[in-house]
């Protein structure tokens, strides 16, 4: 979820934008130039399934797909999201520039540590285990990320009790759907193109 | 997929340097971000309003805009005036409505749609390619650069694909439900979205190593900061001051 501008405090604007500019520098660092075309390529992938909104009961959420971007680039996570929260901003008017730092936080945090925690049960050739760390790769990356708007709101000001509390409730019906789809693009992907996931440790089988 | 829907256009604001623009808008966002009052806030959003008129941006597709804008913040609306306690000047019910509440939600509107008419106005108007043109020569980092530029540019490749397999979905007489079935579909499109730019990448890698790609990233077009551009920089500083000064 996007915080809109003109809401948080300062204090809490400029963590974000410290935080993120680590986390940014960081995936930098660890993206080589020959790997730059792929990170970007499945940013924009990244950016074209948040446009795809999946029904759930009578309403209808977009794909954040944060698990899975956690899965497949770690710590290029962190310049990915920025660079799709950017051109949201830019192109649809999504958010703005003074919340730039705290919403690729949100998002990008919870997918680096998901992603590395869930990431090693990939190895498993039980399908149980294998299933469970992606559905909790997917679901945890988004509850994370309600927690963290919430945190944020509650850290400008208590008036935004309530509203913090019923963000996180609105996140759990899309948490389930994205640890679902989490857990079916991930499989898809192990059947196809096992080496996209070996930041995970899965190993390449076909050479 | 049309983006860049007010990039088009030969107006004085479209003509800017992006770099002023960038250090505008980044400016002007924080300030009024920043900003705790009311006749400040007021005051700030004229600025986005006279570049739009200058821009001679379609009002109506700007406003459209605001509507995505606004959701969140309307969202506000349901809970501040109750939660946020001060003096009550309603009763509804068994909720008391405050002062305080309404005042603060009514400046988070103003903020946040100042933002966001700044960065349609600013940002909006120059394309893509330009700013991060601007970004890099204000000096971003390079890889960061690279990122941008190629995500903006496979993001038109990935929605043709995107809808090439919808189609073929609607074809096959796909409905979305909220079943099973739905979320593997969904997720095998997404996955399939995934192999095909992951194989893509491999091949754009080779076209670039193959013209000599070493990471530099080469500026073509040298723009010269003019004239209307220290105008804007003047005016946006002195509106910036004011909002400040304001209380």
């Amino acid at each position: 979820m996007h915080i809109s501008e003109g809401i948080l405090s300062a204090p809490v604007l400029a963590t974000g934008y410290a935080c993120t500019a680590v986390g940014v520098a960081v995936g930098l660092k660890k993206v080589d130039y020959d790997k730059l075309p792929e990170v970007a390529v499945l940013s924009s992938v990244f950016f074209v399934a948040s446009l795809i909104h999946v029904p759930i009961g009578p309403s209808a959420a977009h794909l954040v797909l944060n698990g899975v971007c956690g899965l497949l680039l770690g710590w290029a996570a962190f310049p990915a999201i920025l660079v799709g929260l950017s051109l949201q901003a830019l192109l649809f008017q999504f958010g703005g520039l003074t919340t730039l730092g705290i919403n690729t936080l949100t998002m990008a945090l919870p997918a680096v540590v998901m992603g590395s925690l869930c990431g090693m049960f990939l190895r498993s050739k039980s399908t149980l285990v294998r299933g469970v760390a992606e559905f909790a790769a997917g679901a945890g990356s988004i509850l994370l990320s309600g927690l963290a708007v919430a945190a944020c709101l509650l850290a400008t000001g208590s008036a935004f009790g309530p509203a913090a509390k019923l963000i996180v409730v609105a996140h759990v019906p899309i948490m389930i759907v994205e640890g679902l789809i989490t857990i079916f693009v991930v499989e898809f992907l192990m059947k196809v193109r096992p080496q996209m996931l070996e930041k995970a440790g899965v190993p390449n089988l076909t050479g | 997929m049309h983006l860049e829907e007010f990039a088009l256009g030969d107006s004085i604001v479209h003509k800017l340097d992006p770099r002023v623009k960038i250090i505008v808008a980044a400016l002007f966002s924080v300030i009024v971000a920043l900003s705790s009052s009311l006749h400040g806030t007021l005051l700030s959003i004229c600025f986005p309003f006279a570049l739009i008129l200058l821009a001679r941006l379609d009002m109506k597709k700007v406003l459209t805009r605001l509507v995505v804008v606004n959701t969140f913040v309307g969202f506000l609306w349901l809970f501040l005036p109750f939660t946020e306690h001060g003096e009550v000047i309603y009763t509804l019910g068994p909720l008391e409505v405050y002062r305080e509440g309404v005042l603060h939600a009514l400046l988070i509107t103003i903020k946040s749609n100042s933002i966001v008419l700044v960065v349609i106005a600013l940002l909006g108007t120059s394309s893509v390619h330009d700013l991060v043109h601007g970004l890099h020569e204000l000096g971003a980092p390079n890889k960061l650069v690279h990122l941008f530029f190629f995500c903006f540019r496979y993001i038109h490749v990935v929605h043709e694909e995107y809808h090439r397999l919808v189609n073929a979905m609607k074809m096959r007489g796909f409905k979305p439900r909220t079943n099973m079935h739905t979320y593997r579909t969904y997720s095998y499109l997404v996955g399939m979205l995934l192999v095909k730019s992951f194989d893509r990448s491999a091949r754009i890698l080779s076209a670039m190593e193959c013209r000599g790609f070493k990471g530099t990233f080469y500026v073509l077009e040298h723009r010269e900061i003019g004239r209307r551009d220290y105008v804007v920089c003047a005016s946006s500083i002195l509106i910036s001051l004011m909002i400040v000064t304001l209380r």
